[in-house]
C-alpha cells in the first residue's frame, strides 16, 4: 500500500505501511490530520495521575526516536524531579527539527497526524509538570503554519492543558540537537553548548528541559490509551514497538515506513530483488556503513546491529547500488557534515573539514599515500571532544565507510576505480 | 569520603592556549592542533590543588573540574 502525500513539503517522499505484515500504529492511512477524525479514532488526551504516565513508559520500553534511543521513562521522570527539586517548573520541547537531511518521518508525521504529536506533548507536560511548551520544526518547511491551524482547533475544543509554542529553526543540522534547541529557545544562537548542567537540568530558560522527538511524542500518546502490552504487541521482548524508517532505494522516491523494530533490513530495503546492492547506510549521516552480504542477515534492531557499531537510531536507511562509488559518496556528504560544524569546538572545527577534505582525495583513483593514515589519526582526535555529538557521529561514519568500502579504497590507491554511475543516492540540502 | 575530580573542557570556550597542559601535564598533553588531550583518569590527590589552579588560571576558564558522580549517558 503506498499512498503519496501531495503537500509541498513531502513532494520527493511517499508513505506506507510496512510490508512486514504489523497493523500501522502510528501512521494510519485515513487523513488523522483531521482533528474530528482523530478524536473518533482515539479519543480526547487522556491525562493520567501523577507518575502514572512514567510507569507506563517504563512498562511499555518507549526509547527516544531522535537518534539516541534514551528510555523515555527515565528521562521524563528526571526532569519531573529537577522540577520539584529547584522549584522551577519544567518545560517541554517536542523537537520537529528533523535537521537530518535523509530523514522525512518527522515532518512526514507531523503532516499526516499532528494530534497524536500534540497528544503527546500535553501529556508529557502533564506528567513532568511543565508550565510551558513548544514545538520546534525547521525553517522552510511550511509545518508551523498548519500547526499552529491544528492547535487553534485544539483550543477551541478544549482538549489542551498548555498553550503550545511553535518556533522554527534555522535549516542546518545541528538546530536539532537538544541543546542548540533549548539556547534558541532561550533567545540565543541555535548551537550546541557546553553539556553540564544537562539541558533536562537547565534548558529554556534555565528551567529543566524535557526535549523529545516528536515521534517519541506520538508513540507516548498512543501508549497512554492503548497501554504497555499493544505496544509491545510488535517488536521483541527487549525492543518493543514500531519506528518510522525513512527508506532510500536508488531510482525511487524516498518512502517512510512504519516498521517493527527487528524487522528484516532485507525486507525494509528490498535487498536481493531488483539491482544488486554492494552497501546499507544504516542511522543517517550519523550512522554506519554495513555490506550488503551482511546487512541481508540483519534486522532492525540495537542487538543485530551494534556489531557494525550501527542502531536504529532515527530510523534512515538507504541501499547503495554496486555499481556507485561508496567513497564518493560518503565524501560528499563528509563535506557537508564538515561545513555543519558550528566552528565552536577546535578539534572539531580542525578536523571535521581536514577528515572531509582527505575522504574526498580517497574518492579519487590515485589518491597520494597516506591518506587513509590521516583520516583515521583525525578520526581519533575529533571523537568525544566537543560540546555535542557531532565529531562522534561523523567518525561513525567515517570509520564504517573505510571498513565497508576497504575494497573501493584498495583500488583506488591502484589507480582505478569500480563504480560505473556517479548518480549520488544520499540527499543533501541545495548548494552542497 | 575521597570525592574524586577529573578535568573536563567546555570546547566552546577553549582556545588552545595549552596552558592547562603546562600545570598539569600528568593528565593534560596538546594535540596536533593545540587543544588539550584529556587522559580521562581521576586527578590524583597530590594534583588537586593544581588541578584547581589550571581551571582557574585557563584565560576564558575553559577548563572545568568535574566532581566524579555516576555517569549518566542521557543526551538531554
Ligand atoms: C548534531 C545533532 C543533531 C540532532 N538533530 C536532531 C533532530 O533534528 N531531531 C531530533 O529529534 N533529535 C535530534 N538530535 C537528538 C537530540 O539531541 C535529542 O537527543 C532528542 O531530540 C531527544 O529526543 P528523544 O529522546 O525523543 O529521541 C540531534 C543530535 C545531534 C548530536
Ligand atoms: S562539536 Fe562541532 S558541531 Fe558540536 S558544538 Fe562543537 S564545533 Fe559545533
Ligand atoms: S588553558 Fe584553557 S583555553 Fe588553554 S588549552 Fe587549556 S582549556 Fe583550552
Amino acid at each position: 500500500m503506498t499512498a503519496s502525500t501531495s503537500t509541498s513539503t513531502t513532494t520527493t517522499t511517499t508513505t506506507s505501511t510496512t510490508t512486514t505484515g504489523a497493523p500501522p500504529r502510528l501512521m494510519p492511512l485515513y487523513g488523522s490530520d483531521n482533528l474530528a477524525s482523530h478524536v473518533a479514532m482515539h479519543g480526547a488526551p487522556p491525562y493520567p495521575a501523577a507518575g502514572h504516565l512514567v510507569r507506563l513508559l517504563a512498562d511499555a520500553g518507549l526509547r527516544g526516536h531522535g537518534g539516541a534511543g534514551f528510555p523515555v521513562h527515565r528521562k521524563l521522570a528526571y526532569v519531573a524531579e529537577a522540577g520539584r527539586r529547584t522549584g522551577r517548573k519544567p518545560v517541554v520541547v517536542a523537537n520537529g527539527a528533523e535537521s537530518e537531511p535523509a530523514s522525512a518521518k518527522d515532518r512526514t508525521l507531523l503532516l499526516r497526524a499532528p494530534h497524536l504529536v500534540l497528544d503527546g506533548l500535553q501529556l508529557a507536560a502533564a506528567a513532568v509538570g511543565a508550565d510551558e511548551a513548544h514545538l520546534a520544526v525547521e525553517a522552510g518547511t511550511g509545518l508551523a503554519a498548519a500547526l499552529q491551524n491544528a492547535a487553534a482547533k485544539r483550543a477551541r475544543a478544549g482538549l489542551d492543558r498548555l498553550t503550545v509554542e511553535f518556533t522554527e529553526v534555522p535549516r542546518r543540522f545541528l538546530s536539532g540537537e537538544s541543546s542548540a534547541l533549548a539556547e534558541h529557545l532561550s533567545g540565543r544562537a541555535a548551537l550546541p553548548r557546553y553539556p553540564q548542567p544537562p539541558v533536562r537540568e537547565r534548558g529554556v530558560g534555565r528551567a529543566p528541559t524535557l526535549v523529545q522527538n516528536v515521534e517519541t511524542l506520538a508513540h507516548l500518546a498512543l501508549i497512554a490509551r492503548y497501554g504497555a502490552a499493544w505496544f509491545r504487541s510488535v517488536g521483541t521482548a527487549d525492543e518493543p514497538g514500531s519506528m518510522l524508517c525513512t527508506v532510500h532505494i536508488a531510482g525511487r522516491r524516498p518512502e517512510v515506513v512504519e516498521a517493527p523494530l527487528s524487522a528484516p533490513l532485507r525486507r525494509l530495503l528490498m535487498l536481493g530483488q531488483g539491482d544488486p546492492v554492494q552497501a546499507v547506510l544504516v542511522g543517517g549521516y550519523h550512522g554506519a556503513w554495513i555490506p550488503a552480504a551482511h546487512a541481508l542477515g540483519l534486522r532492525l534492531s540495537d542487538a543485530d546491529l551494534a556489531p557494525y557499531g550501527a542502531a536504529p537510531g532515527a530510523g534512515v536507511l538507504a541501499a547503495l547500488p554496486a555499481d556507485r562509488c561508496g567513497l564518493a559518496e560518503t565524501a560528499r556528504v563528509l563535506r557537508y557534515l564538515a561545513l555543519q560544524s558550528a566552528g565552536q569546538c577546535g578539534p572539531c572545527l580542525n578536523g571535521l573539514p581536514r577528515i572531509a577534505a582527505a575522504f574526498t582525495e580517497l574518492a579519487r583513483p590515485g589518491y597520494p599515500a597516506g591518506v587513509r593514515e590521516d583520516i583515521a589519526r583525525w578520526a581519533g582526535l575529533v571523537v568525544g571532544r566537543g560540546a555535542c555529538h557531532h565529531p562522534d557521529g561523523t567518525v561513525r561514519l567515517v570509520r564504517s565507510a573505510l571498513t565497508a568500502f576497504a575494497g573501493e579504497a584498495d583500488a583506488h590507491a591502484a589507480g582505478f576505480c569500480r563504480a560505473t554511475d556517479q548518480t549520488p543516492l544520499l540527499p543533501l540540502p541545495e548548494g552542497n | 569520603m575521597d570525592q574524586q575530580i577529573s578535568v573536563g573542557v567546555d570546547w566552546t570556550a577553549c582556545q588552545g592556549h595549552g596552558l592547562c597542559a603546562e600545570l598539569l601535564p600528568e593528565h593534560i598533553t596538546l594535540d596536533e592542533w593545540g587543544y588539550p588531550l584529556l587522559d580521562g583518569t581521576p586527578v590524583h590527590r597530590t594534583a588537586v590543588k593544581r588541578a584547581r589552579r589550571a581551571a582557574a588560571d585557563c584565560p576564558v576558564l575553559a577548563l572545568k573540574l568535574k566532581l566524579n558522580t555516576v555517569a549518566n549517558t542521557a543526551s538531554s
